[in-house]
């Protein structure tokens, strides 16, 4: 879904580039992804054909109806942007701190019922639990983790601690291996 | 949607310091398939501790149809990101990852071995401080060990670790060991590497990866990661010559006007002064802007805005520099080219070259060798091809300012790119400037083409047909050329085949000579329209990138492309001197529509149908359109 809105946005507007903020320690095929990334006219990501990127010389010529997914942070680690944030004194969504919130634990992933809109499974009901998000995508396909960190030193000092990855929550990455890597063709992130 | 900042944590503040003192090491793995190249730093993240709870689970699940360590995990899975390369169990793409141990942050980029993915391991090793150099204890030093190791040499890597892996399986031989690395050391001296760290590991098994291993009591040297953690490859770039090149002239209102970019290297003062590299005009830095307020000193590495006292010209791709620290000003050097596409590179053909910000048309205009990347042996040649590495000199449009790449990477590494499909073909590293270049002026004199043009009665241009062999060029640029003359007009026509027999009789009809048949026809075209005259060039003129070059040869004179187009089907039937007859033999190779393709042109000033009308009708379109 999150694809298609984006392809269609970015057809709207006939943009040359997209930043974005992923990084290449996410995901295996996100390891793989120029700093500028050449889509072709359909938005698709021809990973075996990219265009080589050396030094800190950029290819940015486009052809028409061709675009780029430019990645700035691309080599920053999940706790180079906490600890950034925490330098720079950056406000964030609370739904990153934990509280208490109501969720209903599906496939090992804990979904949290933010309204009527939640469609619950036979058998499902929302218990309250101290959660937050540790990243935060598609409603309702990204789970919360079970946390007490309130604050963002207690955030990065659990994150030293951590020993599951930063895209764990998102049902989106576990749809097989390799999903990733086909919803960046299509034109995802 | 926002929660207050927490108060100042003493703690965290003590640990986040520790944090950014701590130092960056980006290296490289490289070395042939099935090294074990990937394995080695799945081991790393592994034994970093890198490797979370949830990676690990599916590791397991992926590794049990394949050879795993004591720990029953298949590495290599752990960095093996596209699907193709899973399936074939090599690494296709250079693949960034990221550790850290309590001394160190390492970014390690993972190179293909497999050779027609070479150009990866290029752009790996451009941003690397270090590389590790893996051999298999079990084949030693392989073509690829040489081929990397001589591509790590040319874009100025200077530590190299050879790692002498899957020491296990040879039985933690030491004799092997030393042979191999008497070997490597034998080729890789001429390379220049300023240290070459050896240790023999186990990747799978983890033998001198975090610490020495029992199973090697004859090495004495430091396991893999301390050696990595304590290896200084510090290249300090602020002590370097003063290097910024402009991205991008910030002029929100009348008020600014500033000049925005990364210091590329050196330092740079408010009170300054310095040089544009191009024009020599001197400026003094009035202000160093951030987004965070004015800085009084900036670094390499920072992105600033410099605003300076006065007026000076300067727009993107220039390059900012100090008096007495100029960088070469100059429209030819010699470099080194890394050829990175299926597509070869040919001398006389148009790239876009771009270097630090500066973007310009240049050509290859001498092939001076190519190198065999396993001997070291310069050899002749016409073309370069895909993963080959040539001695080349190239020409831009207009000068550049540049230096050597030993002296500064980033402002001597270079890219080619293709004019049309855009695509990065190539990558090169500057050796020198071409110093005949600056001394070589044009001579302008008083009579000039306007004049002699005027003499004649016209206005010189350049007419270039294109099209397949019979189309119809060379009857409709005769028909022209005869109601020019009837008309008084000067016209000369330069058809393909007379060219051939004269100053083009050396050539052949490789796609190399075809290159450089054009270039030199273009040349003559231009000398005639210089004296003055209407010039029909009639050459099937086959490539999109030979006829802009044409083009800008040409320069200022006015420049028509008409493109005879006349189907393939119609021009065999006619056939008119029996060639297509004889290609379809098989007797003439490389013809164009037969096996040799034809480009057509985007964007022709003027299209003539040549199936729908005779030539006589065609040139009179043709006389019409050009408005003499």
């Amino acid at each position: 879904m999150k694809t298609q809105a984006l392809r269609q946005a970015l057809d709207a507007g006939h943009y040359d580039a997209a930043i974005g903020g992923a990084r290449r320690d996410e995901e295996k095929s996100r390891a793989k992804e120029r700093i500028f990334s050449h889509r072709n006219s359909s938005h698709a990501w021809d990973p075996k054909n990219q265009r080589p990127e050396l030094w800190r010389v950029f290819n940015t010529r486009l052809n028409p109806g061709e675009s780029m997914r430019v990645f700035p942070i691309s080599n920053w680690t999940e706790l180079d942007v906490w600890t950034y944030i925490y330098r720079e004194g950056i406000e964030l969504p609370s739904l990153y701190f934990a509280a208490k919130r109501p969720v209903v634990e599906r496939s090992g992933t804990l979904i949290m019922v933010d309204d009527d809109r939640f469609r619950f499974q036979p058998g499902e009901t929302a218990r309250e639990e101290m959660v937050r998000f540790r990243t935060l995508g598609d409603y309702p396909l990204t789970g919360a983790i079970r946390s007490d960190a309130a604050t963002l030193p207690e955030i990065i000092m659990e994150m030293q601690a951590s020993r599951t990855s930063e895209r764990e929550g998102r049902l989106i990455d576990s749809d097989s291996i390799g999903s990733m890597e086909k919803k960046k063709q299509e034109g995802y992130f | 949607m926002t929660l207050p900042m927490t108060t100042p944590d003493t703690d965290l503040d003590l640990w986040l310091a520790q944090q950014t003192d701590k130092s960056l090491l980006r290296f490289l793995t490289c070395g042939s398939v099935d090294d074990g190249k990937s394995t080695l730093i799945g081991r790393l993240l592994y034994d970093s501790q890198l490797v979370l709870d949830d990676q690990l689970a599916s590791l397991r699940q992926e590794s049990r149809n394949r050879t795993t360590g004591d720990e029953g995990i298949d590495f290599s899975l752990l960095v093996d990101g596209l699907s193709a390369e899973r399936e074939q169990g090599i690494t296709i793409d250079v693949a960034y990852r990221f550790f850290a141990t309590d001394k160190r942050k390492f970014i390690v980029a993972d190179t293909p071995g497999h050779e027609q993915y070479t150009r990866n391991m290029a752009t790996g090793a451009s941003n690397a401080d270090l590389a590790l150099v893996l051999i298999d204890a079990r084949k030693g030093v392989l073509t690829q060990t040489r081929r990397h190791s001589f591509i790590l040499s040319l874009l100025g890597v200077k530590h190299v670790v050879l790692v002498v892996n899957k020491i296990d399986l040879v039985g933690y031989d030491q004799a092997v060991f030393d042979s191999i690395l008497a070997e490597y050391r034998a080729f890789a001296s001429p390379l220049g590497f300023q240290t070459l760290g050896t240790v023999p590991v186990s990747a799978l098994r983890g033998d001198n990866i975090l610490a020495a291993s029992a199973n090697t009591p004859w090495y004495t040297g430091a396991a893999l990661v301390p050696y990595l953690e304590t290896i200084d490859v510090s290249q300090d770039r602020t002590e370097a010559k003063f290097r910024f090149p402009v991205q991008w002239v910030n002029r929100p209102n009348l008020d600014f006007r500033g000049f925005s970019g990364t210091v590329a290297s050196g330092t740079v003062a408010v009170g300054d002064e310095v040089l544009v590299a191009a024009s020599r005009k001197p400026a003094a830095v009035k202000r160093i802007v951030c987004m965070d307020g004015d800085l009084q000193w900036a670094s390499a590495g920072q992105a600033v805005t410099l605003v300076l006292d006065r007026e000076v010209d300067v727009s993107r791709g220039d390059v900012l520099t100090r008096p007495g620290e100029t960088p070469e000003y100059s429209n030819q050097f010699q470099a080194r080219l890394v050829w990175m596409s299926e597509e070869p590179a040919f001398p006389g053909r148009s790239y876009l070259l771009k270097v630090g910000s500066q973007q310009v048309p240049a050509t290859i205009t001498d092939l001076k060798f190519r190198t065999n990347v396993n001997t070291l042996e310069q050899t002749a040649a016409t073309k370069i091809d895909l993963n080959e590495v040539a001695t080349v000199s190239i020409a831009t449009d207009k000068p550049i300012a540049f230096d050597a790449y030993a002296e500064n990477p980033l402002t001597g590494g270079f890219i080619l790119v293709d004019r049309l499909t855009n695509a990065t073909l190539g990558a090169g590293t500057i050796d020198f400037g071409l110093r005949r270049a600056q001394n070589l002026t044009y001579q302008s004199f008083d009579v000039n083409r306007g004049v002699r043009a005027q003499m004649k009665g016209q206005t010189a241009r350049i007419v270039w047909f294109t099209g397949l062999s019979g189309s119809g060029k060379s009857s409709i640029a005769n028909l022209l050329e005869k109601r020019l003359t009837a008309e008084g007009r000067h016209a000369y026509i330069l058809d393909g085949d007379n060219v051939r027999h004269g100053l083009n009789r050396d050539l052949g009809f490789t796609e190399a000579a075809r290159v450089e048949n054009i270039r030199r026809v273009a040349e003559v075209a231009k000398l005639m329209a210089d004296a003055g005259l209407i010039v029909l060039v009639s050459f099937i003129s086959p490539f999109e990138n030979e006829r802009r070059l044409a083009r800008e040869i040409a320069g200022d004179i006015d420049f028509a492309e008409v493109y005879v187009d006349t189907p393939l089907a119609v021009c065999e039937a006619r056939d008119p001197k029996g060639l297509y007859k004889r290609a379809r033999a098989g007797e003439i190779k490389n013809f164009t529509g037969i096996d040799s393709p034809f480009e057509a042109p985007s964007t022709p000033e003027l299209v003539l149908h040549g199936a729908d009308e005779e030539p006589a009708v065609l040139a009179d379109q043709l006389h019409d359109w050009l408005k003499l």
